[in-house]
């Protein structure tokens, strides 16, 4: 048996995030929030970019915070490591959120630590018996340590590995159901890695216990081909989030109604302007969900 | 060896091969780890250059790239926080014999690191300056006053210019005459939400370092004086205090007020 104590001891969070568009956070956007205070759900921003001392990432933060509700994302927990999980680095966590008490905390379904080394990377798991375990008691942990539940977030993913015995969505499936931790549910990533894989997104998504699911993430990808010309998504954040994804994430919304939705991007940063158009294109998508019977 | 043992081994060396247990749906499963080795290598590669941006710009991108892949290889991360990343980069290069015709870079990168930790050092506030002034106009006690700096402040002793070199490679930088191959004493700190870097006298790097090493005013100001005989001390306390350098004051008790 699984140990699935943390589900009936950590009870889901009450006051989630609206059921809006989000941004992620960017320090070169501190200013311009602040002055503007633009109409937006919700912010996003990466945990290990504030586990800092002091300085102006926390200033920013705290004076934003005070007036946005707070998404933390962290990338940097490796939960899906071989090894055991950093606990000067789960501290680290557990004291940013106490300091921001922040409506969320995600992470990833995913491995990006190797014993002392930090590859700054989401890399893939082998989905079978004892991935499963593993990743079940590291949500564990790091849901008693921080004393709430956290959403785990679908990878995207360019391989796959032989010996594995549970395709992705049933794997998450697993470690929702075991774990009890929430789930965010990343449509880009879903799309990218379908995509690769050759793999019905739809089909993966009505896999998902979708009941879980209470973020949704919405980036763009880079298009590439692999050595036999088959197309190959990048999850890049680095660009506007494709039609398909739009297509996708609307379907997604029919299946289980408006859900805070955070539109990603971290590389080819654009002006804020042009986020915020992407934010409101997605809040148009929400309210058609939400007056849908 | 476990997956992931040499999963990771395989991602920062492009020399190893695929490891094996990868798959994918047409069995071009190497051009498809690639991708992982490209966003790992690439992701940190970025995060040194983001760090250590005039180090970047004085041996030109590609070279930056090669050097910092070979790094990575070296030392990669020892935790998530990016920032941190780079401790070790100025002896890396020290001993980089490629950039030997730069003998000042290891001393840039140094200075970079100390302006990325300035940063994001702690925060803490100004000492009060009447507090500060009515202390300082007791000489009974002065010699044996304790300053307490700010988290921010650090210095760098190098035998280049490099609070010079790196000044000019800066937006609001001017780009003055100076003679790289002069020794330098460079003082970083925080003032408000700003890294501030200041050329300075030999002295002022010692007085510093002997405060933060828990010397009184008194002593500090002896061993900057041995070090630069024309250090000047109401200067240096100037520089100190106009940029809320000093955040505490404190006598020994026995001559606590």
């Amino acid at each position: 048996m699984m140990n699935s104590s943390t589900a009936s001891l950590i009870a889901p969070l009450s006051p989630l995030l609206p059921p809006r568009a989000g941004l992620g956070l960017k320090a070169e956007h501190f200013k311009e929030v602040l002055q503007t205070l633009p109409d937006v759900g919700f912010f996003e921003v990466h945990a290990e970019n504030y586990m800092v001392a002091g300085g102006p990432f926390h200033h920013y933060l705290g004076l934003i915070s005070e007036r946005y509700p707070l998404s933390i994302h962290g990338v940097g927990l490796s939960i899906g490591s071989e090894t055991p999980l950093n606990i000067e680095h789960l501290q680290r966590l557990k004291t940013l959120l106490a300091r921001y008490q922040p409506k969320m905390f995600s992470e990833h379904l995913a491995w990006s630590s190797h014993g002392p080394y930090f590859l700054n990377d989401l890399l893939p798991l082998r989905y079978d018996a004892s991935t499963l375990q593993r990743v079940c008691n590291h949500i564990d942990q790091v849901q008693n340590t921080l004393q709430r539940q956290i959403l785990l977030e679908n990878p995207a993913t360019y391989i796959e590995f032989d010996q594995a015995h549970f395709d992705e969505a049933s794997f998450i499936h697993e470690v929702i159901t075991r774990s009890g931790c929430g789930l965010l549910l990343d449509v880009n990533n879903v799309y990218v890695t379908c995509v690769n894989h050759g793999r019905d997104p739809l089909a993966y998504i009505n896999a998902l216990p979708l009941h879980a699911v209470s973020e949704l993430h919405l980036a763009g990808f880079a298009e590439d081909v692999d050595k036999s010309g088959q197309r190959l998504l990048i999850d890049s954040h680095g660009a506007p989030v494709d039609q398909a994804v739009w297509a996708l994430y609307q379907q997604v919304l029919e299946c289980i109604g408006p859900v805070a939705t955070l539109i990603e991007r971290d590389n080819q940063l654009p002006v804020f302007s042009e986020l915020l158009a992407q934010a409101r294109l997605a809040d148009s998508y929400l309210l058609t969900a939400q007056v849908q019977p | 060896m476990k997956l992931q043992e040499v999963f990771s081994s395989a991602v920062l060396d492009s020399q190893q091969p695929c490891p094996g247990g990868v798959v994918s749906r047409n069995g071009h499963f190497e051009s498809r780890f690639a991708v992982y080795r490209n966003n790992v290598q690439r992701g940190l590669i970025n995060a040194l250059a983001f760090s250590y941006p005039v180090v970047s710009i004085l041996v030109g991108k590609d070279f930056f790239q090669e050097m910092a892949r070979l790094f990575i290889k070296h030392s990669p991360p020892d935790n998530p926080v990016m920032s941190t990343y780079g401790i070790r980069l100025a002896d890396f290069i020290s001993n980089f014999a490629p950039a030997s015709s730069l003998p000042y870079l290891a001393d840039i990168a140094r200075l970079e690191r100390l302006c990325m930790d300035a940063y994001h050092a702690a925060d803490a506030s100004a000492v009060n300056p009447q507090a500060l002034a009515q202390m300082l106009h007791v000489p009974e006690s002065l010699d044996q006053l304790h300053l307490q700096l700010h988290p921010s402040v650090a210095t760098l002793d190098s035998p280049y210019s490099v609070a010079d070199l790196w000044a000019t490679h800066q937006s609001e930088g001017q780009c003055h005459g100076y003679d790289l191959n002069l020794p330098q004493s460079t003082v970083v700190l925080r003032y408000g939400l700003s890294v501030e870097v200041f050329a300075v006298r030999p002295g002022y790097t010692a007085f510093i370092n002997h405060l933060q090493g828990g010397y009184a005013l008194g002593p500090a100001a002896e061993h900057a004086l041995h070090v630069d005989p024309y250090f000047d001390l109401s200067k240096a306390l100037a520089l100190l205090i106009a940029h809320g350098a000093i955040t505490d004051l404190s006598l020994p008790p026995e001559i606590s007020p």
